[in-house]
C-alpha cells in the first residue's frame, strides 16, 4: 500500500504534473458512471423538482386540454401541508419505525438460528430465505388471501376481523405481511457479519467462564453491530418509500395506510403531476434528511471498519 | 474524515434512485394537436383479455377479406387502471403503436379533451341503445364507438325467491322471511371497496332511490332527500346488517364467491356473473338456481350506473383509413352477433337485445335492456380521476359510519360542484 518514494533527481513541478495526470485518468475512468448516474439519478431528479413548479390541464372553450405548461411557484407545496401529506408522512414513518425494529430482532434472531451448525442446516437456511425471495406484489396477494374476509387468518384465529377494510387492522396486516418478507433479508445480513467474528474469541470467552447470554450481549453483538446497521440502512431506505405491499394487500387511497408513495402514485395516475412532482420532492427531501442523520448519529460505526483496515493496511 | 464523505455521497445516492422511482413523473405532452396520417395498411388493436375470444373471432373474418390491410391485437392488462395508464402513457409519448383503443366508457371526456383519440363523423348511431352512444360523446361529439355496454343487474336465489323484489322494502320483507331457515346467508351485497365499484354502487344506490347524482346539466344533487335515502339504504344496511359487514371489502370477484358459497341471496353485480355462476362443473354452488332481474329502487325499479368499453380510433395512428373500415366492420350488426354467438358480454347494438336465437343463449338480455335503457351514466369529466375520488371518499366514510350520510353528502357536493365547473 505504500507509494513508491521518488528520487530526489525528479522536481515537484514533475511530480505534481504526474498527479494531475492520474487524476485526469481517474476522472476518464470513472466518467462513464458518473454519466449513467447523470442520465438515470440527476436528469430525473431535476426533471421531477422542475415539474413541481408547474401545472398544466386547463380547458380551452371548446373543452380542449391547453397544451404546455405554467409556472405556478410553489402552489403544488400547498397539499405538503395538507392533511392527506401529513397522514401519509406519519402512515410512513410509523410504518418504518415499527418495521425495521421488529426485522432486526426476527432477522437477528434467524442469524443465529442459521449460523449453528447442524443437520439441515442448508435446508433451514433455504426455507428462511423464501419469504424474501417471493415478489413483493405476489406477497401482497398471497396475504390478501389470507386476511380476507373468510381468510386463513379470521379461520385460524376464530375471529372476524375486517383486515383489508380501513383502519387499524389494515395496519397490523401490512406490518405482518412486511415483517414476514423482509425479516430474512435483514437475516441474511446480519449471517454475513456472524460468519466474520472468529470462533477464538467466543472459545475464549467460555474459557474465562462467560454464559452464554454474556457471550451474546458483550461479544457477538459489539462485532456484528456494523453489519447490523448496514441492514438498518438499506430497509430504512425500503421503508420509506414502502408502496407495493399496502397497495396489493389494502388497496390505494386508504387513509390507514397511505404511504407517501402511494400518495404520489396516486396523484401521478390522475394526472396531477404537478402536486405529484411536489410530494415526491419532499419526500425526497425527508429520506435524504434521515439518511444524512443516520450517518451523522451512527456513521463512526458504519465506517469503524474501514478506518480500522485504513490504519492497519498501510 | 474521506470515508465518511463517501458513505453519505453512497447513501445520498440511494435516496436519490429511492426517490427516483417514485417522485419522477413524465412531462405533460406537448406539441401539434393532430398527428398521425390517414394511410392504409396493417393496424393495431389493442384490446382487452376478457373480450378476447369474441374479438379474435372478428378479426379472422376481417383478415381473410383483408389480407394487405390485417388486424393485429394487442391486450391490455386486465384491470381498468393498468389499462388506462397503459394508453395514457401510449398517448403521452404520441405512439403509433395503436391505431384502435378499447376505451372504458368514463375516459371517452378524457381521452377526447387531451386529443389522444380523434372524433368520429359521418357515423350512423341509431341502432345502438341511446345510453351507450351518449357515453362515446364528449359535448356532443362521438369520439368512440359504441362496442361493449352493461348495469348493474340483481341476482337472486330462484329456488328460494319467487318473485324478485321491486323496491328495497320488499327485498328486506323477502330477507326477512327467507333468511331465518338458511344457515350463514345474508340479505344483500354489491361491491363496496374503496375502488371505481364503489362509485358505482354508490351512485345507482341515489339514483335509484329517485334522487339525481347528476342533474340534467350534469350537476350533481346529492343534498336532496332521495339522494339521502340513497346514501342511507346502504349505510343503513351496514349497521343493521342487511349487508354484511365483510362487503365493505368486496370487489365484484369476492361478492360472486360469496354469492356462490350460499352465503347471499341478492347480489347486485355485472352481466358476465350469469355464465360464471351457472357453470356446471362445481365451481358454482348455485348453478341452476340463479335468477336475473334489474335492481330494485325505494319506490319502484332502480336504475342501475352504465359501464362499458367503446372503440376509439388513435390520433397518433397512420392508417386511419384502415383503422376507420375496421371501426365500422368490428360494430356491424353481422359482427356483433358473432361476437355473441361466441362469449356472453353485452353489447351496445339495440337489435341484439330482441333476437330470439341470442335470447334462449342468454335469458337475462330482455332484462339488461330494460336495466341499460334506464341506466344513468357516470359523471362526464376530464379529470374523471379526481371526481371518482371524491366519491368513493365520501361513499366508503358513509358505508363505514365514519361520517353521517347527510354530512358526507354535502361535502361531497361541494366538492363535486368544483370539479364539475
Amino acid at each position: 500500500m505504500t507509494q513508491p518514494t521518488r528520487t530526489g533527481a525528479r522536481s515537484g513541478r514533475v511530480a505534481r504534473s504526474a498527479v494531475k495526470e492520474q487524476n485526469l485518468l481517474a476522472l476518464g475512468m470513472v466518467s462513464p458512471t458518473l454519466v449513467v448516474l447523470a442520465l438515470v439519478v440527476f436528469y430525473p431528479l431535476v426533471a421531477a423538482i422542475r415539474e413541481s413548479f408547474y401545472t398544466s390541464g386547463g380547458l380551452d372553450a371548446d373543452g380542449f386540454i391547453v397544451e404546455g405548461e405554467v409556472f405556478t411557484g410553489f402552489a403544488n407545496y400547498a397539499g405538503v401541508i395538507g392533511d392527506r401529506f401529513l397522514n401519509a408522512t406519519l402512515n410512513t414513518t410509523l410504518f418504518t419505525v415499527v418495521t425495521v425494529s421488529l426485522e432486526i430482532v426476527l432477522g437477528t434472531a434467524m442469524a443465529l438460528v442459521m449460523h449453528r451448525a447442524f443437520r439441515g442446516r442448508a435446508l433451514l437456511r433455504a426455507s428462511i430465505l423464501i419469504p424474501w425471495a417471493v415478489p413483493t406484489a405476489v406477497s401482497g396477494l398471497m396475504w390478501k388471501w389470507i386476511f380476507q374476509a373468510d381468510g386463513v387468518a379470521n379461520t385460524l384465529l376464530g375471529t372476524d376481523i375486517l383486515w383489508t377494510a380501513d383502519g387499524v387492522w389494515a395496519k397490523l396486516a401490512v406490518v405482518i405481511a412486511d415483517v414476514w418478507k423482509t425479516s430474512p433479508f435483514v437475516g441474511l445480513l446480519v449471517l454475513a457479519g456472524l460468519q466474520i467474528i472468529p470462533a477464538e474469541v467466543h472459545e475464549a470467552a467460555r474459557v474465562d467462564g462467560a454464559t452464554a447470554a454474556q457471550r451474546f450481549w458483550r461479544i457477538t453483538l459489539p462485532l456484528v453491530k456494523p453489519a447490523m446497521l448496514v441492514a438498518v440502512l438499506f430497509r430504512l431506505m425500503d421503508a420509506l418509500r414502502v408502496f407495493d405491499l399496502p397497495y396489493v394487500l389494502i388497496g390505494p387511497r386508504k387513509e390507514s395506510v397511505e404511504t407517501l408513495s402511494g400518495l404520489i402514485w396516486d396523484e401521478a395516475t390522475r394526472v396531477n403531476y404537478g402536486p405529484a412532482s411536489a410530494y415526491g420532492t419532499a419526500l425526497f427531501v425527508y429520506i435524504a434528511l434521515i439518511a444524512f442523520v443516520f450517518v451523522k448519529l451512527l456513521g463512526a460505526d458504519l465506517l469503524s471498519d474501514v478506518r480500522a483496515r485504513k490504519k492497519g493496511g498501510a | 474524515m474521506h470515508a465518511r464523505t463517501i458513505t453519505a455521497v453512497a447513501i445520498l445516492g440511494v435516496s436519490l434512485v429511492a426517490c427516483g422511482n417514485t417522485g419522477t413523473s413524465g412531462t405533460a405532452a406537448s406539441g401539434s394537436p393532430a398527428s398521425g396520417g390517414e394511410g392504409r395498411g396493417p393496424i393495431t388493436f389493442a384490446s382487452g383479455k376478457f373480450e378476447a375470444d369474441g374479438i379474435a373471432k372478428i378479426i379472422e373474418a376481417w383478415n381473410a377479406k383483408n389480407p394487405n390491410e390485417k388486424v393485429n391485437v394487442v391486450l391490455l392488462p386486465e384491470s381498468a387502471d393498468e389499462q388506462r395508464r397503459k394508453l395514457m402513457q401510449n398517448a403521452q409519448t404520441k405512439s403509433d403503436a395503436f391505431d384502435l383503443i378499447l376505451t372504458d366508457v368514463v375516459w371517452t371526456a378524457e381521452f377526447a379533451a387531451n386529443r389522444w383519440v380523434d372524433e368520429l363523423t359521418g357515423v350512423d348511431v341509431s341502432p345502438f341503445l341511446p345510453p351507450t352512444v351518449e357515453a362515446a360523446s364528449y359535448r356532443g361529439k362521438l369520439y368512440a364507438m359504441p362496442m361493449f355496454t352493461g348495469t348493474g343487474l340483481f341476482y337472486y336465489r330462484n329456488d328460494l325467491v319467487k318473485e324478485p323484489p321491486k323496491t328495497w322494502a320488499e327485498m328486506k320483507e323477502i330477507c326477512d322471511r327467507v333468511l331465518p331457515k338458511q344457515k350463514g346467508m345474508a340479505c344483500y351485497s354489491g361491491q363496496h371497496d374503496k375502488y371505481e365499484g364503489l362509485t358505482v354502487n354508490f351512485s345507482e344506490a341515489i339514483n335509484s332511490a329517485g334522487g339525481q347524482f347528476l342533474d340534467d346539466s350534469g350537476q350533481p344533487q346529492l343534498t336532496t332527500d332521495a339522494a339521502k335515502a340513497g346514501a342511507s339504504f346502504l349505510a343503513d344496511g351496514f349497521k343493521s346488517g342487511m349487508i354484511p359487514k365483510e362487503a365493505i371489502t368486496y370487489k365484484e370477484e369476492e361478492g360472486r364467491v360469496a354469492f356462490q358459497e350460499n352465503k347471499l341471496l341478492f347480489y347486485r353485480n355485472w352481466a358476465y356473473m350469469y355464465e360464471a355462476a351457472n357453470k356446471k362443473d362445481g365451481s358454482s354452488k348455485v348453478a341452476g338456481k340463479v335468477g336475473v332481474a334489474p335492481i330494485p329502487g325505494l319506490s319502484g325499479i332502480g336504475a342501475g350506473t352504465l359501464g362499458g368499453n367503446n372503440v376509439a380510433l388513435s390520433s397518433f395512428s397512420t392508417k386511419k383509413q384502415t383503422a376507420k373500415d375496421f371501426l365500422a366492420f368490428l360494430t356491424s350488426a353481422e359482427q356483433t352477433k358473432a361476437f355473441a354467438l361466441v362469449q356472453s358480454a353485452p353489447l351496445a347494438r339495440a337489435a341484439l337485445y330482441d333476437d330470439p336465437e341470442l335470447i334462449k343463449l342468454y335469458p337475462y338480455l330482455p332484462a339488461l335492456k330494460e336495466a341499460i335503457l334506464a341506466a344513468k351514466p357516470r359523471p362526464s369529466a376530464v379529470k374523471y380521476g379526481d371526481v371518482t375520488a371524491a366519491i368513493q371518499e365520501a361513499a366508503y366514510s358513509i358505508l363505514s359510519g365514519a361520517k353521517p350520510a347527510d354530512q358526507g353528502l354535502t361535502e361531497l357536493q361541494t366538492t363535486l360542484s368544483g370539479l364539475l365547473k
